[in-house]
């Protein structure tokens, strides 16, 4: 997988930039071993996002490739989970870019609906449809977005339930489930439309402590599995064990990226040190 | 029967007996007019209400919409403000006299009078449900609307599939409240000789001249009716709340073949029962 990237899978802008590093690789030399080659997934380019005169999100450059399980880690207000919403585009970014398989999202006439189909998205308050069973709330999509037959969709979505460990509650509204119940379905409905990546947003920080550790074992074995996945969290033991990278935002930015046990084991910048102590305090 | 008092000697009890007794049939007529205007015109403004709530939250902002189309929603959104504004600010018993003999007047239409009241029930009950609904739509957690976006629905499936549906159940009782009001309501369609339970009345009094009695009846009638409608709502509404409980599902009710999902790629969690 080293080698020079396929002719037209990149942007023509990007060919001028990248051509030095084809000739780098052709000479078999990994331009950047950090990260997986091949095109990411997606990809933001200078990312930002203002409430106002807020600034949340100072310019983020993000990419997330097949296979890839990526942490998101800082304080309350740096500005993790707007990041994560500008993503699949519930926040509509203020400036910047976000690429999909290298196209442009955020240009007019793109079908977003279709984009967001394709990532799967975690909520922190689980969001399940509140007027729909269990079963239902993972066919809805399947059927109103994706398109697929019913009786197909429902025995996809009893698969996904069984997999979260949720089948036996399929005619269960969400009202009369625990909260990590309701985040386990969420998972199975994010996992029915099959989406080519899973966005969590603090999947664990609604709920009591008791219940995060099942969560966290269903979100373990997704990341085994091989599913793509960017999680927002604050469980820094989770993303130090089951992320290949992590990334410490702080003020809108992403102060630090690297892989999980070098960003934890030894941080580089001090703010990711100082944020980093607590934790390893705790 | 009871031989009854010759018409000098009757007291007020021997003139409601006279009433019941001989006009009956023009009571019982009015009350279905009256209930037939009350539930069609509430059914019809109930619909006029969701169609007008859900146009108005069909997000309009730069990049959900073109150009064009966010002046065509802008348009017809002032459109219906008008028509909401419109409608509440004014009394039914004028709008009444306005439709029934403006079309007339200015169009030719000539309506009869049961139609002209439906069209005007149903008009100003569509205005007061279209802030109901709009209410009931916002009152939903943005969170239902963002998860639905988040598996790729679109706004009419999110309105069909997850909105509307707990929306309409909020709003239920405010709905209820609107048929009620609609049964009394409907009295002011007199005015253009809409047959009602009020004009009915009307007619009796203006042959027999005992307005007390005639009226007290006719309010005893009316309360009759917005009670038990008010009752038959309740007792609805709690039908709808459904069951606390749920029966989980064993290996009977959901296939063994759906439960062990054989060589996929997430891992085994599969029962063994």
């Amino acid at each position: 997988m080293a080698a020079a990237p396929a002719p037209g899978d990149q942007t023509s802008r990007d060919d001028a930039d990248r051509s030095a590093e084809g000739a780098a690789s052709v000479a078999g030399v990994d331009p950047s071993p950090a990260e997986p080659p091949g095109q990411p997934i997606v990809e933001t380019r200078g990312l930002r996002k203002s409430f106002g005169e807020n600034e949340i999100l100072a310019g983020i450059d993000f990419a997330v490739h097949p296979g890839e399980v990526v942490s998101v880690i800082g304080a309350s207000g740096s500005g993790k989970s707007t990041f994560l919403r500008c993503v699949n585009l519930l926040e509509w970014p203020s400036a910047g870019q976000v690429l999909y398989h290298g196209q442009d999202v955020l240009a007019r006439g793109y079908d977003v609906s279709r984009f967001r189909a394709r990532l799967g998205m975690v909520f922190q308050q689980f969001n399940l449809f509140n007027n729909l069973n269990v079963l239902d709330n993972c066919v809805i999509g399947q059927v109103r977005a994706a398109g697929r037959p019913t009786s197909e969709a429902r025995e996809r979505a009893l698969g996904y339930l069984a997999k979260v460990g949720m089948e036996r509650y399929v005619r269960a509204k969400p009202r009369q489930l625990s909260g990590g119940q309701k985040q386990r379905v969420a998972i199975a409905r994010a996992l029915s439309m099959e989406p080519e990546a899973l966005l969590f947003d603090e999947p664990t920080s609604a709920l009591d402590p008791e219940m995060v550790g099942e969560v966290l074992a269903v979100m373990g074995e997704l990341a085994e599995s091989g599913l793509t996945m960017v999680i927002v969290t604050h469980e820094m033991a989770f993303a130090r064990d089951v992320s290949d990278r992590v990334a410490f935002m702080d003020g809108g930015v992403i102060a630090e990226e690297g892989p999980a046990q070098a960003v934890f084991s030894a941080p580089e910048q001090a703010r990711t040190k100082e944020f980093l102590a607590r934790f390893h305090a705790g | 029967m009871t031989q009854l008092a010759a018409a000098g000697d009757r007291n007020f009890w021997d003139w409601i007996a006279y009433i019941v007794e001989d006009y009956w049939s023009w009571l019982l007529k009015g009350v279905g007019v009256t209930m037939f205007l009350a539930l069609t015109g509430t059914v019809v403004g109930v619909l006029l209400g969701l169609g007008v709530g859900v146009v108005r939250t069909i997000p309009a902002d730069r990049h959900s919409a073109g150009p064009a189309k966010r002046v065509l929603l802008k348009t017809i959104n002032v459109l219906l403000g008008v028509y909401v504004e419109v409608f509440r600010g004014t009394p039914m018993m004028v709008q009444a006299m306005v439709v029934y003999y403006g079309l007339g007047m200015a169009f030719q239409i000539n309506l009869n009078v049961v139609t002209a009241g439906l069209l005007v029930v149903s008009i100003n009950t569509g205005a007061y449900m279209a802030e109901i609904v709009r209410g009931g739509i916002q009152s939903i957690d943005p969170g239902q609307t963002e998860a639905a976006k988040a598996v790729g629905m679109g706004h009419w499936a999110t309105m069909r599939g997850v909105i509307l549906p707990q929306a309409i159940r909020n709003i239920l009782p405010a709905t209820g409240n609107e048929f009620v009001i609609n049964i009394k309501d409907t009295s002011v369609l007199m005015v253009i000789g809409t047959s009602e339970l009020f004009f009915q009345g009307k007619s009796i009094d203006g042959i027999l001249y005992q307005t007390f009695p005639v009226y007290l009846l006719v309010a005893a009638i009316y309360l009759v009716l917005t009670f038990s409608t008010t009752r038959l709502l309740r007792l609805a509404e709690r039908h709808l709340e459904g069951p606390e409980n749920f029966t989980l599902a064993t290996s009977s009710t959901v296939p063994e073949s759906i439960l062990r999902p054989g060589g996929e790629n997430f891992g085994s969690r599969a029962r063994t029962r």
